[in-house]
């Protein structure tokens, strides 16, 4: 006779307050979180006529479209060699920053029929969807040292930095998308909200102008209320030999911030998850 | 206690739901605020309500058990515990091995993508690696039949290629614990009997199969244990014979549709049905009806304010779900206005055109753009067997629910009925 195996592989248990996430789980579940990356991918660009295209279209226009407003019309134009460009790698951080953001706060809502009908970590639809975010993003990076080239612009050591800029833009968005997908789930307003609030944030971030066209009484202002102006500027300054690195205390600032944000955002939804499916 | 390992053990696992007595509870977050600064001090009543309660058992490994119970009984709730897509509010659950759960047929399919590229997003939200579909992804195809449609977009498919290829999919799950709702619903017979085989092969296997269906055949052939739920505690526990003949007993025979304990129901709540029952014409309640028979359908509700123009329906559906009839007050212009407080909606049936099977209704009450009350599956009733041709022959479950008057002659040339012979046709 064998013996009976005694420990369980899994126990449930009722959970309350405050849980950590399960990295453990989330690394089993990797090709799930592949799996959904690619379903965003490929719906995204199937039945166009253009496909994939389309990424490098979107922000070519998307800059010259802000070239044209700030740079032409409000005469915004911040001195150095080329306004495109700088507006290019600008919008590169800002398209970033908002589609994360809104995708992670749709994450829940959108998928609600696979969470009231199989388990996974939540937190795979806001990462799988980050994934996708982040092709996007590397695609458009491709086409920035491609324009770069074409100017003439050579790569300097700074381009190191570039995940850190990354990163820290992730954090905010990710920070705050989790806390409205969170929200979502009871309140709907909150998919009315954003699309107001974020072609706000645009305008309050210097995407297509820079930080030293604010009078400089006005600069420690501008980058304590808004954390994602380090590093889009840093970003820039990576890439762009002639445009200048936020100050450290400004970088340190909105590094902290965005790391606290990523944080609460994690914590609030971890605590909220194990609801979701009874509420969505 | 069996000497054969533990699969799964089940302590004390209780769930419980808030029920907000408020039929105009805030579903925006504006109307949340407006609320509470109107009425800052009122409190929203909230009444605990236990889909389980308490409930405990076993499954020995290799086992294959059936959880039956009526609608609303914490069947699919205790699914959902074990599957992890929702917590427990109360017990412990020790799984001894992976648990795969199919509560549906096809979750996460997406139109869009191809037969192929389904295959691995479901195979992954099922819980299966990539390396682990791609060594079954022959097994799938030849199971589903679609080989030749493998990079055709899913929504070009028929409806039974679909079903075939998301069963497939699922029947390849290699997980040790296998659980699975109502799947057997779905299809047509032939699919539901390879269904049927494939569960049989897992549970032959060695692994753990736990089945809720309302098809007590297919649960009698599959399972050899099964526990009935019952308003959300466990009624029963054992042999599978004993288990069905307790349910029918107990809970499959019930004529009338006690309704207010049903807390699956949508709308705002002004007005409650309470029950329906079927009324023959000699007015005894009953729980079947033969095709053509007259009868009445009596509804009762609950109002809690006075409505003008309240609009009824009842909508009889197949127990797999599909929309046969709906017996709507408004198609005929009749609405009515109702008082606080309960009352009785009474409609005549002339007779019903259905094949002798079991059927269910849902009732709905509405009007003024307003959506009060809808309850699925309220009651189930039978079209009882009768011999409505006088040929002793019926229509079979695969040529279809409805029954027509009709009769059949020959004689007369084609051109006198206005229509092309077969010859004439051809030249």
């Amino acid at each position: 006779m064998s013996v009976a195996k005694t420990t369980a592989v899994r126990t449930l248990r009722p959970t309350t307050g405050w849980v950590a996430i399960d990295l453990h789980e989330l690394v089993d579940f990797k090709d799930l979180i592949v799996e959904f990356a690619r379903r965003d991918i490929k719906l995204r660009y199937r039945q166009t006529a253009l496909g994939i295209a389309w990424v490098v279209l979107q922000p070519i226009v998307a800059a010259g479209v802000l070239n044209f407003a700030f740079g032409v019309v409000a005469g915004a134009r911040p001195r150095g060699p080329s306004y495109f460009l700088f507006t290019f790698a600008g919008l590169l951080m800002w398209n970033l920053f908002s589609m994360t953001l809104n995708k992670t706060s749709l994450s829940l809502v959108g998928n609600s029929y696979l969470i009231s009908k199989v388990y996974f970590p939540r937190l795979i639809l806001p990462i799988s969807g980050t994934l996708a975010t982040l092709l996007d993003f590397a695609i458009g990076l491709g086409v920035l040292f491609v324009l770069q080239g074409f100017y003439g612009i050579a790569p300097q050591w700074q381009l190191v930095l570039v995940p850190v800029w990354i990163g820290m833009v992730l954090c905010l968005a990710l920070g705050a998308g989790l806390i409205a997908a969170a929200l979502t789930v009871q309140y709907r307003d909150i998919q009315h909200i954003l699309p107001i609030l974020i072609p706000f944030m645009l305008y309050a971030s210097p995407v297509a102008y820079d930080v030293t066209q604010i009078p400089e009484s006005y600069q420690r202002l501008f980058y304590l209320i808004n954390p994602l102006a380090a590093p889009i500027v840093g970003f820039r300054a990576s890439l762009l030999a002639a445009a200048p690195m936020p100050p450290l205390p400004y970088l340190a600032w909105s590094a902290l911030f965005a790391i606290g944000m990523f944080g609460l955002g994690a914590a609030v939804f971890k605590r909220t998850e194990r609801k979701f499916a009874d509420v969505v | 206690m069996s000497s054969s390992p533990l699969a799964i053990s089940i302590r004390g696992v209780s769930k419980k739901y808030t029920i907000r007595h408020d039929y105009t509870a805030p579903t925006t977050l504006g109307e949340a605020i407006v609320r509470r600064l109107r009425h800052p001090f009122a409190r929203v009543v909230r009444e605990p309500f236990w889909a389980l309660k308490d409930v405990s058992f076993d499954v020995s490994r290799g086992e294959a058990l059936a959880i039956i119970g009526i609608n609303g009984a914490g069947k699919s709730t205790l699914l959902k515990i074990l599957s992890r897509i929702t917590e427990m509010s109360e017990g412990r659950v020790d799984l001894y091995g992976r648990v795969g759960s199919l509560l549906e047929v096809g979750t996460g399919f997406n139109q869009e993508l191809t037969g192929r590229e389904n295959i691995f997003l479901n195979g992954a939200i099922l819980g299966m690696t990539r390396a682990e579909i791609r060594r079954q992804f022959d097994a799938i195809v030849a199971f589903a039949g679609v080989e030749r449609f493998l990079d055709t977009p899913v929504k070009h498919y028929s409806s039974g290629m679909y079903v075939r290829l998301a069963f497939a999919v699922a029947a390849h799950l290699r997980s040790e614990i296998l659980i699975v709702d109502e799947v057997l619903a779905v299809g047509d017979v032939e699919f539901q009997r390879k269904c049927l085989g494939k569960m049989r092969d897992v549970a032959s296997d060695g692994r753990t199969v736990l089945l809720v269906s309302h098809n007590m055949a297919a649960v009698a052939n599959l399972c050899s244990r099964a526990v009935v739920l019952r308003a959300g505690r466990l009624a029963f526990d054992g042999d599978v014979s004993h288990a069905i003949a307790e349910y029918s007993a107990r809970d499959g025979a019930t004529m009338v549709g006690d309704l207010r304990d049903r807390h699956d129901r949508a709308g705002k709540g002004e007005i409650r049905s309470t029950s329906i029952a079927l009324r023959r014409s000699d007015g005894e309640l009953t729980r079947a009806v033969r095709p053509y028979e007259p009868f009445e359908i009596v509804l009762s509700y609950d109002a809690k304010v006075p409505l003008a123009a309240v609009d009824v329906s009842v909508n009889i559906e197949t127990p797999d779900g599909s929309r046969l009839l709906t017996l709507y007050s408004a198609f005929k212009n009749e609405s009515f206005d109702v008082e606080p407080g309960p009352g009785t909606f009474v409609c005549r049936v002339a007779g019903l055109p259905l094949r002798p099977d079991t059927y269910t209704m849902d009732v709905f009450l509405g009007g003024n753009h307003a959506f009060y009350d809808h309850v699925e599956r309220a009651v189930t009733f039978d079209i009882a067997p009768h011999d409505v041709y006088g040929s002793g022959r019926l229509p079979q479950w695969n040529e279809g629910p409805l029954l027509a008057s009709y009769c059949w002659q020959a004689g007369g040339d084609a051109h006198e009925h206005g229509v092309l012979s077969a010859r004439a046709a051809r030249s």
